[in-house]
């Protein structure tokens, strides 16, 4: 296995895959735990599909991908909890709506010039190929980013999570850290998007913080967990990629299915035992 | 100047007035319960004297040092909270949230002043519990320990007993009753229990769509509107 684990870092490519994965891994565990909570665990899947949409026609376009695809991506989250609050549409539908309606947009960029090709349905599934240079770099900023905010901010995220109406009452501004939370998740969901595919995205949002609630009590240890649970799982998730060929994205995903339902079970024989 | 003083407010949705003319203060050590059936503009009051509402006219002016911010607010539970993993002791902390001011954490005195309000409300041995797992009594505690973080002087409290059995209710009124007498704080309740809530009252703001009673329990007692109410309450 280590002999493994040396060969998977002497090829560059792998160790940028290696170095972004687990920035976003740590991000969209950082934020899923107050989304999920929130009951906005639907916001990322909505993300990734006008990401998959502004990736397309960048391509189509020629323009460079992630200068298109992170302003689009903010201004959908900004819409997306704007929804939420007082529209006619409600959140989920409005979730819905622009899940499909993205997806449309792209597939629809890309017919009319090159037709469905291997970059195309790299974006819908993932590709460890797929992270140059610059991807590092942004990847690194953007996490640094997103981690520094989440901790400023950490004492007013949870009073916002746990209770808007008092946070607000007791003059919180709990609009602008909704915001922020929009801001950061979607630079995490168009730096995840590309390694895990836009239909596999959320679920790095999703699973570390819902496997971490199954056992933690506190907020801050349900937060840290699912930040180990994340790094955890996209590394057993690569190495099981590299070794038997299979997508990234997926592997991973299995690999957090693999822990939640371990947590699941362990949840269910504490109850058990609480009741004896 | 007292500490609360609604002039003339009224509210409206859409351009349709819920709420009008309403016309009250209240004291410091003041008990204030607010009746009245449902979608007589409780709920829009409570969301006005907040800050979360503005009223469409009249003014809602807070005095005697007492911000609009401290407040301290006992919410109707969420569904969200129901299952939310955070500890007691989490939950009572982030009521200090508003003396922060600018500063990202929390301070010694943050923490210290959120340990005795738990001392105070008896629930200094739940510290490290789950919220979640508590029952409805305890997490009525638990948010009333929040809101006394947030406030020196006044808290608002939105149908605390819903869901409650009647001798935890027994117990959240006489723990209110309490903290008015011995703190001096000064409270607003607002109940559906009009029996329950209406024994340890000093004042009674009686709403239906406009301000239907204000004034001193005895003599709400002895007016028509009150009698009317507190027996057709008791019959259903």
């Amino acid at each position: 296995m280590m002999e493994t684990i040396i060969e998977i870092f002497s090829y560059p490519f792998m160790i940028r895959a290696v170095i972004v994965g687990v920035l976003v891994s740590l991000c969209a565990a950082l934020l899923g735990t107050s989304l999920v909570l929130k009951r906005y665990s639907m916001i990322g899947d909505g993300l990734s599909h006008v990401g998959f949409a502004a990736l397309a026609v960048a391509y189509v376009t020629n323009l460079a991908p992630l200068s298109v695809a992170i302003p689009v991506c903010v201004l959908a989250a900004f819409l997306l909890l704007r929804m939420n609050e007082n529209s006619k549409i409600k959140g989920d539908a409005a979730t819905a709506l622009m899940c499909s309606g993205a997806l449309a947009i792209g597939i629809m960029a890309v017919s009319l010039t090159t037709g469905m090709n291997t970059d195309v349905c790299n974006y819908m599934f993932g590709s460890i190929l797929a992270m140059s240079k610059s991807d590092v770099t942004i990847s690194i900023i953007l996490s640094v980013v997103v981690i520094i905010l989440f901790v400023a901010f950490y004492p007013r995220i949870f009073a916002v999570t746990f209770d808007e109406t008092f946070a607000k009452a007791t003059g919180t501004k709990s609009d602008l850290y909704n915001m922020i939370i929009a801001l950061l998740t979607a630079m995490t969901v168009v730096l995840g998007m590309r390694m895990m595919g836009t239909l596999l995205i959320s679920s790095l949002i999703v699973f570390p913080s819902l496997s971490a609630m199954r056992i933690c009590k506190k907020f801050i240890t349900v937060i840290i967990t699912s930040v180990l649970i994340s790094i955890l799982c996209f590394c057993a998730g690569i190495y099981v990629s590299y070794v038997y060929s299979t997508p990234t994205g997926a592997s991973i995903v299995i690999a957090n299915i693999i822990v939640f339902i371990t947590f699941s079970l362990i949840e269910k024989m504490r109850e058990r035992v609480t009741q004896l | 100047m007292s500490l609360l003083s609604c002039q003339n407010v009224s509210f409206s949705y859409e351009g349709k007035d819920v709420l009008s003319k309403i016309n009250f203060s209240i004291n410091q050590g003041d008990y204030l319960c607010m009746i009245g059936e449902n979608g007589a503009g409780k709920s829009t009051l409570i969301k006005g004297i907040l800050n979360l509402k503005k009223p469409s006219s009249g003014r809602i002016l807070t005095g005697e040092g007492v911000k609009q911010n401290e407040i301290g607010y006992l919410p109707q539970q969420t569904q969200i909270q129901k299952d939310f993993p955070a500890s007691v002791y989490e939950v009572v902390l982030s009521g200090r949230l508003n003396s922060c001011g600018i500063r990202p954490f929390y301070n010694k005195k943050d923490k210290q002043d959120a340990l005795d309000k738990m001392d105070k409300l008896g629930i200094l041995f739940l510290k490290d519990k789950c919220y979640r797992e508590l029952s409805g009594g305890q997490q009525q505690r638990v948010l009333l320990a929040r809101a006394l973080c947030a406030t020196k002087r006044m808290i608002l409290l939105d149908e605390p007993i819903t869901g409650l059995d009647p001798i935890m209710s027994m117990e959240l009124y006489e723990l209110v009753k309490e903290l008015n007498q011995k703190e001096n704080i000064t409270v607003i309740m607002v109940s559906h229990d009009v029996r329950g809530a209406i024994d340890y009252a000093s004042h009674i703001l009686h709403l239906g769509k406009t301000q239907l009673f204000f004034g001193k329990r005895e003599d709400y007692k002895n007016s028509e509107l009150g009698k009317h109410f507190l027996t057709g309450g008791i019959e259903a």
